[in-house]
Formats: structure tokens, C-alpha cells, sequence
């Protein structure tokens, strides 16, 4: 499907729904460096799609060159069918990490001048950024210059100029970095009621909560690579299921149901908390051995693996602790 | 919105300077900028007001009379009667009949041995006046009316006037336009440094306030630097036509104070007209090497180092231009009006001493090219060089950690 020049038929996702990205194969270098080597992903129309990985992973490099503001060095992408992402600008919203505004602009001008550069007249920019502002709870600083508004205020200005030429696609680089739980809620919210409308969403993080509640497919980014994509669910299900196990007591013949490498955590008030994948025998035959043993079953529950143990399963050790560094970092800030 | 699914070049690019035009123009920063020349305007008028005046006191004033004897003496009545009542009344010069009746008497060669404005020869009927032809104009008037009441006549009889213009040399005529020339040079150097200068920072602002990568993702950089400059040189023709008012305002009060330049081979309207758009050639050519600078700093001390080699190029450019007036066709010569930099003063120089209008189409169509080459390298550079990664930019320790995945 696709090739390496001209146009080409749009692809369709599974067979399915036609995409609004596909890159296969994109190598960046800078210098001596390899900022993103071989990347492949595929982006339904209509998707939640999250880029994820820790800083330095490659993501915003990704970014840049799926929109087509750095080239590639090797590899192709496409954005709705078109290997020049600048001849479909209209369709595609931006909300850039390094968030930026001119200072001197009111808050209408400004979301009317990023319409401007996506092809909205003026006059039409500057109704509907009123419009947008209005609904935002920003009505009231519409003739506010930038410089005037807090940090918050001026990031929401210029999420609304991402959205105000109403584009197919948006891209957003990290865009809850900076926002307080509140305002996360509703970038959450604006996000899922994009995808509702029938708008692509895509978005790097390196909070993995976000991707896990927002996304229906991920990129999972580390090193410059991407050694997976593809659904949130299927990630999770790369890992088994956990079994949670509550005894009263540690020992007895009960315990040779237990695979060897179970976790075990001995609590103050004498119970005992083990852990460990659901055994390929099934559940039943384990409930069996813990009865006839007499474990003293206190409590026994099935988990789920979550999308944060998929992250260390897939990207390592290494990857997931920088993450978290990540993550520990943007709470302390 | 209309259907196509991008912006064109040029629709991008005016996005873009309707942008940075209204930015500008109404920044205190700009109205500052627009006083800072007229100062030295005001100063160099109050100076010149001063040495107008000197010149005024020793400009040739003096009209040489070189009649009869009787007429003379007539025309020497005459003024010490009424001279104080005519309004700028010259001084008069009576030239002894002795020299006039000699063979080789000459109103021209006299012209050219003396200080005097004109020479009246003839009679009180019919004065002859010899002299520049400027000159010749300037006392007319007043030289019928002093024949008339020397005559005797009613002053409303004046006499007829008989012209006798000195015409000017070719070698004085090129001379004088080398002068234009000069002056059309330096002053298309100073405005182009002056405000060249203001592009320099511009995109170093624009990385500060981050915005550049908002455009990078929705108009080709090609645009984004097309739409700065011309939003640069629209500011700079506003400025331009301020200094000029304001110039134009003191040279009518100034008067016949302020010098006044040869006319150029093309003609005035013409000369300014290409000065203009040379002005505008050089300023694209020279703001596009500038903004390739502003896009690869990240500061503006940065910008100023970097900024530092072609302004000292842009010097020894203006030196080549200047040092080849004097040698039209000349390698040298040909050699500014080729260099892309250089072109547009050599070629400015050109218009003030060639009537030749062939030159300046081939030149204007070449600057032209050389602007589009300048952007589009610039455009790329700045591709290449500045959107390398993102904040967190931790490559190389990301590259620690996790080279080893699977």
C-alpha cells in the first residue's frame, strides 16, 4: 500500500477504518545521534492514539517529522494519504511541548491568527475564538493581551487555537505537562469528545494513566525505537493475569500449588499476601489444591495486568525507570 | 475556509507579514526607532541652516555687467537708487570697457576666470545674459527690470532678454552624476544597514516566545521566511517615507540651502524609482542572510556575534560598489553588478550615469533569483539546524539507558 512516491490509496486499519497516519521505517539522526531509528505506526481516522515513552525517547522527533516540520532521514509517512504533510495543513491541529504565543496579541487575535495559518479567514478566526472562549470560561478575556493571562490561561488560548479551523486530526506533544489535576480532567474530557466527533487524536505523554484511560492504541517509544504498537488492551494482555492470595497461614502442602517465583508478603497482623501469574492449569484446579491443603483462604483475587507492567514487559527495566523518573520529576514541578 | 487542503506559498507568507506588519508598526519599540534617525535630520538641518546661511553670504551673488561704458553707468545709477527696494537684488559688477573691447573677450570665458553668477552683455534694450542656465533664470527678472529703468522706460516696458546658456561639458556632466551616484550609493547603503538591523532580532524573538514551531508545522519555512521579510521591508518603506517627510519637510524650509544633486542620466523619476527597488533587492537579499542568522541563534548576543561577518562583508560589498563608480564597464565595475550583494548599489551607481535601461532588467531579474536562492537556503538551514529535539531533550542519556531494548 504504500510506496515510496507519489500518492496512494488510502490505507485502511485492520482492514477497516482508513488511516490518518502511517510512517513506516523513519530514521532521524542529529550529529552523532540517533534520535529515532526505524519507527513504524499506524493511526486509524477516529482514534485515540498515544505516543509513549520518557523523555529523550524519540517522541517529539516523531512528531515533527509525522507533521512534516523536520524531514526523515530514511523511511515515509503519510498523513492522509499524502507523503507531504504540509499540502493537507488544514486538516491537522498542533499543540507543540514548548507551548508559545506572541505576547502583544489579544486572546481572540491570537487563536484567529493560528486559524490564519491553517487557512480560517481572519474575521471567521476571530468569531469563533470569541466562541471558544466563551465556552471555556475565557469570555471574559477575550481583549486580554497574552502576556496578561497566567501560564494555565494562555496554554487553554492556545489549545483553542490548535482546534479553531476544526481539524480531521490533532497532535498534541505532552500536552498535560504544566496542567493541574483540574485542567487534566478536562483536556481528558475535550479529548474524548474530539474522538466522539470523529477526530483523530494524537498525543505523547510520558504518564502512563493518561495514555491507559484515554487511548485505543499506543506506541510505546524508548531509545528511538518502537517496539510495540498497537491496541491498549492487547499490550495488557501480553502479561498474564495476576492472582492476588490472602492465607492465614505460610506454610503446609497447599503451597506446592504455588508456582516458585511467587511473590511473598508477610503482613503484622499474621496474614500472608502472595502473588503470582494464573497458572496455566487455570484457577479452578489451583482453588482446588489451596482447599484440600487448607491455606486458610483469606481473600483471592484475579488482576489484570495494567498498562504500566505491559511498559516494562515490552520497553525494560530501563525504559519503565526513566519513565518513572519522568513522572516523579513532573509531580515535584 | 476554501477547499484546497493547504495554504499557498505566497497566502502563507502573507499570513505571516500581515503578522509581523501590524506587530511592528505599532510597537513603542518601532516609534523609538522611527525618532532615533530623525535626530541627526534635526541636527544636520539646524547645521545646515547655519552653514546655508555662510553659503548664502559667499555664493556668487554677482552679476557682471559688460555693456557700454554709458549703459554701465546707467545699470550703476540705477542700483544705488533702487537696489534696496528690489527683493533679492544681486550684487552688481561693472566690467571696465577696456576688457570688453578687447578681442578675446569672452562672457564665457569670463564666467569661467571669475566668481560671477552671469555676464550681461548688449544693451539696455536687449540685455544678453550669459551663464548657467539655472542662473540665467534666477536673474532675468531683475536684470529687465534694472535695463528698463535704466533706460528710462516705464518699469512695466521691460525689455526683452536674450539667453546665452553655458552648456556643460560631457566630462563635467559625468562628473556631476558621479556625485549622484555617490550620494544614491551611501544612501541606499545607510538605509539598508539601518534597517536590516531590525530582521536580525526578529526571529530570535520569535524563538522566544516559541511560536516558530507553531508555524514550522503549519506553512512551509520557505513562507515563513518570505512573509518576514516583506513584512521587514513594508516597515521599511514606512520608515523611509517618515524620514523622507521629514527631510522634504526641512529641505522646503532649508530652501535653496540644502545641496542639490546633478540630474541623473535616467532622468529623477526614474533614477528614484529603481532606487526604490534596489532598495528593496538588497534589503531581501541582505534580510534573508540575516535571518538565517536570527534562525540559527538562540540569543541575541549570539545573533550579534554571529551577525558580526556580514556586516564587516557587507562593508568591503559597499567598498567594491563605491570604488568602481568611476570605472562604468570595467571588470571591477562588472563584478559589483554581478555579486548578488553588491549588484544593487553598483547598479543604482549605474542608473545615475548610464541611459541605458536593458542593464537593469537583466540585473533586477538576477537579484530577484538570487532572493529565492537566499530564502530557500535559509529556509532549509533553519530546518536542518534548530528543530533538532524536543524539551526534554535528554538523547544522550536516554540513549544510556535503553540502547539494550528489545
Amino acid at each position: 500500500m504504500l510506496t515510496e512516491t507519489g500518492t496512494m490509496t488510502r490505507p485502511l486499519a485492520n482492514g477497516h477504518r482508513p488511516l490518518a497516519i502511517e510512517a513506516r521505517g523513519l530514521v532521524k539522526r542529529f550529529d552523532d545521534t540517533l534520535a529515532v531509528d526505524g519507527v513504524d505506526i499506524s493511526v486509524p481516522e477516529g482514534a485515540i492514539y498515544g505516543i509513549l515513552g520518557p523523555n529523550g525517547a524519540g517522541k517529539t522527533t516523531t512528531l515533527r517529522m509525522l507533521l512534516g516540520i523536520i524531514d526523515p532521514d530514511e523511511g515515509v509517512r503519510r498523513v492522509f494519504g499524502n507523503d507531504r504533510p504540509h499540502e493537507v495543513a488544514k486538516l491537522i491541529g498542533y499543540l507543540p511541548e514548548e507551548r508559545g504565543l506572541y505576547p502583544a496579541m489579544k486572546c481572540d487575535e491570537a487563536i484567529a491568527f493560528m486559524g490564519a495559518l491553517r487557512g480560517l479567514p481572519l474575521d471567521q478566526g476571530k468569531a469563533r475564538g470569541r466562541e471558544l472562549l466563551e465556552n471555556h470560561g475565557l469570555g471574559y478575556a477575550v481583549d486580554r493581551q497574552i502576556r496578561q493571562l497566567s501560564k494555565g490561561m494562555a496554554q487553554t488560548v492556545q489549545l483553542l487555537g490548535t482546534l479553531v479551523h476544526r481539524p480531521r486530526l490533532v497532535v498534541f506533544d505532552e500536552p498535560f505537562s504544566g496542567l493541574d489535576a483540574i485542567n487534566q480532567g478536562k483536556l481528558e474530557a475535550m479529548i474524548r469528545e474530539l474522538a466522539r466527533q470523529g477526530t483523530t487524536v494524537i498525543f505523547s505523554t510520558h504518564v502512563i494513566h493518561h495514555a491507559e484511560r484515554l487511548c485505543d492504541e499506543v506506541a510505546i517509544i524508548a531509545g528511538g525505537k518502537v517496539p510495540y504498537a498497537g491496541s491498549v488492551d492487547i499490550a495488557r494482555d501480553r502479561i498474564s493475569a495476576q492472582v492476588r492470595l490472602e492465607t492465614r497461614t505460610s506454610e503446609g502442602a497447599w503451597r506446592s500449588a504455588l508456582p516458585d517465583d511467587a511473590r511473598h508478603d508477610a503482613k503484622s497482623d499474621g496474614s500472608h499476601f502472595w502473588y503470582f501469574p494464573v497458572p496455566d492449569t487455570g484457577i479452578e484446579a489451583l482453588l482446588k489444591r489451596l482447599i484440600d491443603g487448607e491455606a486458610g483462604i483469606l481473600s483471592l483475587s484475579i488482576e489484570r495486568a495494567g498498562l504500566h507492567d505491559a511498559f516494562v514487559e515490552i520497553a525494560g527495566e530501563a525504559a519503565a525507570r526513566a519513565l518513572d523518573e519522568d513522572n516523579a520529576e513532573g509531580a515535584a514541578r | 475556509m476554501s477547499d484546497t487542503t493547504r495554504l499557498s506559498l505566497f497566502e502563507a507568507a502573507r499570513v505571516v507579514a500581515r503578522r509581523d506588519f501590524h506587530a511592528i508598526l505599532f510597537s513603542r519599540a518601532f516609534f523609538f526607532f522611527l525618532l532615533g534617525p530623525l535626530f541627526p535630520i534635526i541636527v544636520g538641518a539646524l547645521a545646515g541652516g547655519i552653514g546655508g546661511q555662510v553659503q548664502r553670504d559667499v555664493t556668487v551673488n554677482t552679476v557682471a555687467f559688460a555693456m557700454s561704458a554709458g549703459d554701465n553707468a546707467a545699470i550703476a545709477a540705477v542700483s544705488n537708487r533702487v537696489g534696496g527696494t528690489i527683493e533679492d537684488m544681486p550684487e552688481i559688477a561693472m566690467i571696465p570697457p577696456e576688457t570688453t573691447k578687447a578681442a578675446d573677450f569672452s562672457p564665457a570665458a569670463l564666467l569661467r576666470e571669475s566668481n560671477y553668477s552671469v555676464v550681461v552683455t548688449g544693451g539696455l534694450e536687449r540685455p544678453v545674459i550669459t551663464g548657467p542656465h539655472p542662473q540665467i533664470h534666477r536673474w532675468d527678472g531683475t536684470i529687465s527690470l534694472l535695463a528698463a529703468m535704466a533706460s528710462g522706460a516705464a518699469p512695466t516696458e521691460l525689455p526683452a532678454i536674450a539667453e546665452q546658456p553655458i552648456e556643460a561639458t560631457a566630462a563635467a556632466t559625468r562628473s556631476d552624476r558621479i556625485r549622484t551616484a555617490q550620494a544614491g550609493q551611501l544612501l541606499l547603503f545607510l538605509l539598508m544597514m539601518l534597517l536590516a538591523g531590525m530582521v536580525l532580532s526578529n526571529l530570535v524573538e520569535e524563538k522566544a516566545n516559541k511560536v516558530i514551531e507553531v508555524l514550522a508545522a503549519a506553512i512551509p519555512m520557505d513562507a515563513v521566511f518570505l512573509g518576514k521579510l516583506f513584512a521587514m521591508l513594508g516597515v521599511s518603506f514606512v520608515g523611509i517615507a517618515v524620514w523622507a517627510a521629514a527631510g522634504g519637510t526641512i529641505g522646503l524650509l532649508a530652501g535653496n540651502a540644502l545641496p542639490q544633486l546633478p540630474e541623473p542620466a535616467l532622468g529623477w523619476p526614474l533614477f528614484i524609482t529603481f532606487g526604490i527597488v534596489y532598495f528593496a533587492m538588497g534589503y531581501l537579499l541582505l534580510g534573508s542572510l540575516f535571518l538565517t542568522i536570527g534562525g540559527m541563534a538562540a540569543t541575541v548576543r549570539e545573533v550579534q556575534t554571529m551577525s558580526m561577518p556580514i556586516t564587516m562583508a557587507q562593508l568591503l560589498v559597499f567598498f567594491l560598489a563605491a570604488s568602481s563608480i568611476t570605472s562604468p564597464g570595467s571588470p571591477m565595475e562588472l563584478l559589483a553588478a554581478v555579486f548578488p550583494l553588491s549588484s544593487p548599489f553598483a547598479m543604482l551607481a549605474r542608473a545615475a550615469q548610464s541611459e541605458a535601461l536593458w542593464p537593469h532588467a537583466l540585473a533586477l531579474v538576477w537579484q530577484a533569483v538570487c532572493v529565492v536562492l537566499f530564502v530557500r537556503i535559509g529556509a532549509m538551514i533553519f530546518r536542518r539546524r534548530v528543530m533538532k529535539s524536543g524539551k526534554g531533550g535528554r538523547i544522550a542519556k536516554a540513549d544510556k539507558g535503553m540502547l539494550n531494548l528489545s
